[in-house]
C-alpha cells in the first residue's frame, strides 16, 4: 500500500519532468504565427459588384450589426424596345464588427455570393467605434477570401459553393 | 574585526556585512524567482515563460515586476489595524534575513561564526509565523483570517519535524556550528572511507527528505500550501496587500526558500567545501559550489511545488504528528546508536 | 426601505434561503457567513456560494446564481431556426456543438424530416469533438482546484488539438454554428479524417499522462475519495445528470437509453460507471468517457458513408405548428429543448433544460458538514458551466 502511493507520487514527478524537457508548445505570436485553416471565420469580406441590394443578410443577422442603404437607378434595357431594367446601388454597407457574432448567417443566406469568410483576424482597434468597418475596407478583404479546398472523400459534390 | 584576512574597523565591517546579507536575499530571491518560477515552471508546463522583457528570454520580468509593486499605492481597508499590517512583511522579510547571517560560504566567508549555528538559523526561521498571523489578522478579512489560523497550525507543527532532522546532522558531526559541519563533511569518512569526504546526505538520507518536506511545509508552498490556496482563498493572508508590501511577502517567500535551501545544502550536501579543495582555492570557489547545491536542492523543492495538488490542513498535520515525527525519532535513535558503535 | 404594495406581500418562509447571506466582518452567532463569489477563482464562472462556517466546517450553504442570466428564452421568442442556433452555441460554451444538436433534432421532429447518414455520422462526431474537449478541461482544471497547478497547462494544450479540428470542419474553434435544419452547412475539409486519427491518438496519450499525474497521486486522492459522496437516490431526486450520477453507480446513458438519436447505435462503445459516489470518481468517470469518447471518434471517421450532407429542405425554413421535447447527452448532462412552433420561421417558445442547473441545485445538501477545501474540490468534480446555470 505504501509502495502504491510513493510509487503514484514518483510518477506524477515523472511526467512533469519529461514535459520539461520537450520543447514548449507556445507559438510566440507576433514573431512566429499559426495559419488559421482556410474555414476559420475571421473576417466578412463584400464584393461589392454582386450585391444587388435585396437587405436579406441585413434582416437574416442575430444581432443585426449589418446596415445598408442604397438606392436604385434605372439601367437601359437589355434588348432594344425592351422594358428598363432598375438596379440597386449600394450607397452604405456597413458591418459593426464589435456586435458581430461571427455566425455566418449573412455569408449563407446572400443569394448572390456577395459575401465571403476570410480567414484574417489581425484587425483589432484601440476603439470601439473604429470597429465599424464601411463597404470600403470589406472590399479590400477580398484579396484575404482564400479558395474553398477541397472536400473529404465520400462527400457529394455538388454544383455550387 | 577582520572581514578575509582584512583588519578593518568594527564599524566599518558591520556596514559590510549587513550590506552584503541585504543586497544578498533580494538578489538571490530575484534569480529564484526567475530561474525556478517562471522559466521552470513554464517548461513543466510546456510553455516558455516571460521571453519580451530585457530581450533575451525575460530575464528583466521579476525585476520590472518589483518596480512596479514599489510604484503602487499602499492601501489599507478601512477596518485593518493598520500599524499592525504595515508591520507584518517586515517581520517576515526579518526573519528571512537573520537566517543568512550563519551561513557559511567559504572557509573564511561567514557573516556571523556562530558556535551554535544550527540552533541560530532554526529558532529565527520560526519568526516568520508571528508575521503571517500578524497579516493575517490585522487585514480585517475572512479570507485572512482563515488563513493565517491555518498558517499557524502548519508551520508551528512543522517546527517539530524541521528541528529533529537537523539533529541527526548533529550527531553526526558532533558541532553545532555550521562551518564546523560542513568542516566535518569534507574531512570525514563514510565509515572509514573518505574519497568524497562525508556528505551527510548520504548517510542521513532520511534527514535530508524530511529537511526538505518540512522546509517545504514552513515555505507554505504546494502540497502544502493550505494557508495561501490561491484558489480557495485567493493568497490568503497576502490577500489585502499591495504595492510594496506584498512585494516584500513575496521576496521573503523567495528569500526563505533561498534560505532553507542554503541550510539544506550546507547541512546535507557540504555547503561550500569540495572533497580535497582547501585554503584559498576554498575561498575562491566556496560561493559557486554552494550557489550549485543550492540550486539543486531548490529544484527538488520547486519540482514537488509545480507537481502536486495541495493537503487539507488535517492531512497535513496527520502527515506531521503521525508520520514525520515518529521517523525523525528513529531516525534519531539509529544515527545515536550507530555514533556510538563506530 | 421599500414598501410593499397590498397583495403582494411574499411568504416569509420564501425568503429564508436570504438568512444568513449577509456580508459582513461581524461573526453573528459564533458561525461565520463567507461569501464566495461571485468573483471567485474556485466557482468557475459568476456564482455566489453563501456558506456559514464553524471554523473550518460548512454549516449551511446556498448557491446564489442568476449573475450570467442573458435571457435566452426570451431571446428565442424573436429569432428564426438559424438565429437561434447561433445563439444556442453560448449557452454551454465549452462544447458549444453539443448544444446545438437537440434543439435541430427538435426542429427536424417537427418538419418529419432525417438528416442523410453521413450528416448524422459527421454530428456524433463533432458531438464527441466537444465531449472531449470540455473534459480535457475538466481533467486540467480539477487538478487545479485541489492544488496541482501543472494539469492545467497540459488539458489547455491537448485541447487545442481537438479545437483545431473542429476549426477545421467548422471555421469556429468555440462556436461552430454548424448544425442546420436538415444536415450540416458544409462538408468536412480534404485531410480531416487524417488528423482527426492523429489527434485522437494524442487525446489518448494525454489522458494516460492525467491518469499519472493526477489520478495516480495519493494526496489528489485523499482529497477527493470519500469526499461529497452523492447516493444514486438523493442525485436522481435532485435531477442530477450525465457523469455525476454515473459516477454514484447509476447506469443511464442517453445515448443509449434514451430516445435514439444520432449515430450511437452503429458504434461499439461502452457506459462507464464507478460505485462510489465521491469527488474521485466522478474524475474518473470521466477520464474513461473521454477515452471512450476518443474511440468512438475513430470508430466513426473509419466508418463514415459517402452521400450528401443535407436533406431536402425548403429555402426559407418554417417549421409546422407543434410541440416536441428533445433531450440528450451533454458533456455537463442531459440537456433538452421544449420547442413549441406556431408555423413561423422562428420558434414560439423554447425552453431549456440545462443540466448545471439541476446538478447545482444538490450543492445546499451536498456541501453540509464539509470543509472549506473540500467545498472547492466538491464545486470542481460537479463540472458546471455558469452559462449553463443561468442561460
Amino acid at each position: 500500500m505504501v509502495m502504491r502511493e510513493v510509487k503514484g507520487m514518483l510518477s506524477g514527478l515523472g511526467v512533469t519532468l519529461r514535459t520539461m524537457f520537450e520543447p514548449a508548445v507556445t507559438v510566440q505570436y507576433p514573431h512566429e504565427s499559426e495559419d488559421p485553416p482556410i474555414r476559420a471565420r475571421g473576417v466578412i469580406a463584400l464584393k461589392e459588384e454582386s450585391c444587388t441590394v435585396c437587405m436579406l443578410c441585413c434582416r437574416s443577422c442575430p444581432d443585426w450589426c449589418i446596415y445598408i442603404e442604397g438606392h436604385k437607378e434605372k439601367r437601359p434595357p437589355r434588348r432594344e424596345g425592351g422594358r428598363e431594367r432598375t438596379a440597386g446601388i449600394l450607397d452604405r454597407f456597413d458591418i459593426d464588427y464589435a456586435l458581430c457574432m461571427y455566425c455566418g448567417i449573412c455569408v449563407e443566406v446572400c443569394p448572390f455570393d456577395a459575401l465571403f469568410w476570410s480567414p484574417e483576424f489581425e484587425y483589432c482597434a484601440t476603439d470601439i467605434r473604429s470597429l465599424l468597418h464601411d463597404k470600403n475596407k470589406l472590399g479590400d478583404w477580398m484579396t484575404k477570401v482564400p479558395e474553398p479546398g477541397p472536400l473529404e472523400s465520400g462527400a457529394q459534390v455538388k454544383g455550387k459553393k | 574585526m577582520s572581514i578575509l584576512a582584512l583588519d578593518i574597523g568594527w564599524g566599518t565591517t558591520l556596514a559590510v556585512k549587513t550590506l552584503v546579507v541585504m543586497l544578498l536575499i533580494p538578489l538571490g530571491a530575484l534569480i529564484f524567482g526567475y530561474v525556478f518560477l517562471f522559466k521552470m515552471m513554464a517548461h513543466m508546463q510546456s510553455r516558455l515563460g516571460p521571453m519580451e522583457s530585457g530581450g533575451f528570454h525575460g530575464w528583466f520580468q521579476l525585476v520590472g515586476d518589483g518596480i512596479k509593486f514599489v510604484q503602487k499605492e499602499d492601501i489599507f481597508p478601512e477596518k485593518a489595524d493598520r500599524h499592525v499590517m504595515a508591520l507584518a512583511p517586515f517581520i517576515v522579510m526579518l526573519s528571512t534575513f537573520l537566517v543568512f547571517l550563519v551561513v557559511p560560504a567559504g572557509p573564511r566567508i561567514v557573516v556571523a561564526p556562530l558556535d551554535v549555528g544550527v540552533f541560530y538559523a532554526l529558532a529565527v526561521s520560526s519568526l516568520s509565523v508571528i508575521g503571517v498571523v500578524m497579516a493575517g489578522w490585522a487585514s480585517a478579512n475572512k479570507y485572512a483570517l482563515i488563513s493565517a489560523l491555518r498558517a499557524t497550525g502548519q508551520l508551528i507543527a512543522y517546527e517539530v519535524p524541521l528541528v529533529l532532522a537537523v539533529v541527526g546532522v548533529v550527531i553526526q558531526s558532533g558541532t553545532m556550528s555550521l562551518q564546523g559541519i560542513v568542516l566535518a563533511q569534507r574531512d570525514g569518512a563514510i565509515f572509514g572511507w573518505d574519497g568524497i569526504g562525508h556528505p551527510f546526505v548520504l548517510t542521513q538520507i532520511v534527514g535530508f527528505t524530511l529537511f526538505i518536506v518540512a522546509a517545504q511545509a514552513e515555505l507554505t508552498q504546494p502540497p502544502f500550501d493550505m494557508p495561501v490556496a490561491e484558489s480557495e482563498i485567493v493568497g490568503g493572508y497576502m490577500v489585502e496587500y499591495s504595492g510594496f508590501r506584498f512585494l516584500l511577502f513575496f521576496l521573503a517567500e523567495f528569500g526563505t526558500a533561498f534560505a532553507f535551501a542554503a541550510l539544506a545544502a550546507t547541512l546535507f550536501l557540504g555547503g561550500w567545501a569540495l572533497p580535497g579543495v582547501h585554503g584559498g582555492a576554498a575561498d575562491a570557489f566556496g560561493p559557486v559550489v554552494v550557489l550549485v547545491k543550492v540550486m539543486f536542492v531548490a529544484f527538488l523543492m520547486f519540482w514537488a511545488r509545480f507537481t502536486y495538488p495541495r493537503m487539507r490542513e488535517d492531512q497535513l498535520q496527520a502527515l506531521a504528528w503521525k508520520w514525520l515525527i515518529p521517523i525523525a525519532l528513529v531516525n534519531i535513535l539509529v544515527t545515536g546508536a550507530l555514533k556510538v558503535v563506530f | 426601505m421599500t414598501v410593499t404594495p397590498p397583495g403582494f406581500e411574499v411568504d416569509p418562509s420564501l425568503l429564508r434561503h436570504l438568512d444568513g447571506a449577509q456580508i459582513g466582518v461581524e461573526l453573528d452567532n459564533g458561525d461565520m457567513v463567507l461569501s464566495m463569489g461571485p468573483q471567485h477563482p474556485a466557482t468557475h464562472g459568476t456564482l455566489r456560494l453563501v456558506v456559514r462556517l464553524d471554523g473550518e466546517r460548512v454549516v449551511a450553504a446556498d448557491p446564489v446564481i442568476g449573475y450570467m442570466h442573458r435571457g435566452y428564452e426570451k431571446l428565442t421568442e424573436f429569432r428564426t431556426y438559424p438565429q437561434v442556433t447561433t445563439l444556442v452555441n453560448r449557452i454551454d460554451w465549452l462544447s458549444s456543438f453539443a448544444n446545438e444538436v437537440p434543439f435541430v433534432h427538435a426542429a427536424e421532429k417537427l418538419m418529419e424530416v432525417e438528416a442523410p447518414p453521413r450528416a448524422e455520422y459527421i454530428r456524433t462526431a463533432l458531438t464527441e469533438l466537444a465531449r472531449v474537449a470540455t473534459f480535457l478541461l475538466f481533467l486540467g482544471e480539477m487538478g487545479l482546484q485541489v492544488g496541482a497547478i501543472t494539469p492545467t497547462f497540459y488539458g489547455f494544450r491537448d485541447r487545442e488539438y481537438v479545437l483545431n479540428l473542429i476549426e477545421g470542419a467548422t471555421g469556429g474553434r468555440f462556436h461552430p454554428n454548424f448544425n442546420r435544419i436538415g444536415g450540416l452547412k458544409d462538408d468536412l475539409p480534404w485531410g480531416w479524417v487524417a488528423e482527426c486519427r492523429s489527434a485522437m491518438r494524442k487525446v489518448l496519450d494525454a489522458c494516460d499522462d492525467f491518469e499519472d499525474l493526477v489520478l495516480g497521486n495519493p494526496i489528489f486522492e485523499k482529497r477527493t475519495r470519500s469526499i461529497g459522496i452523492i447516493p444514486a437516490v438523493i442525485g436522481a431526486s435532485y435531477g442530477v445528470s450525465g457523469s455525476n450520477l454515473r459516477a454514484s453507480g447509476v447506469d443511464w446513458d442517453l445515448r443509449r437509453d434514451g430516445e435514439p438519436y444520432l449515430a450511437y447505435r452503429d458504434l461499439d462503445w461502452k457506459v462507464w460507471t464507478h460505485p462510489d459516489g465521491d469527488s474521485f470518481s466522478r474524475y474518473w468517470v470521466r477520464l474513461q468517457e473521454t477515452r471512450e469518447s476518443a474511440r468512438m471518434v475513430l470508430q466513426l471517421v473509419d466508418g463514415l458513408p459517402s452521400g450528401p450532407i443535407m436533406a431536402k429542405v425548403p429555402r426559407v425554413i418554417k417549421v409546422p405548428p407543434g410541440e416536441v421535447w428533445v433531450s440528450t447527452e451533454n458533456p455537463l448532462g442531459e440537456m433538452g429543448y421544449y420547442v413549441v412552433s406556431k408555423g413561423s420561421t422562428g420558434p414560439f417558445r423554447v425552453k431549456i433544460r440545462s443540466a448545471s442547473f439541476s446538478n447545482v441545485s444538490i450543492l445546499p445538501w451536498l456541501l453540509k458538514g464539509c470543509y472549506v477545501p473540500d467545498v472547492i474540490s466538491i464545486l470542481a468534480s460537479l463540472y458546471f458551466i455558469l452559462g449553463d446555470i443561468d442561460r
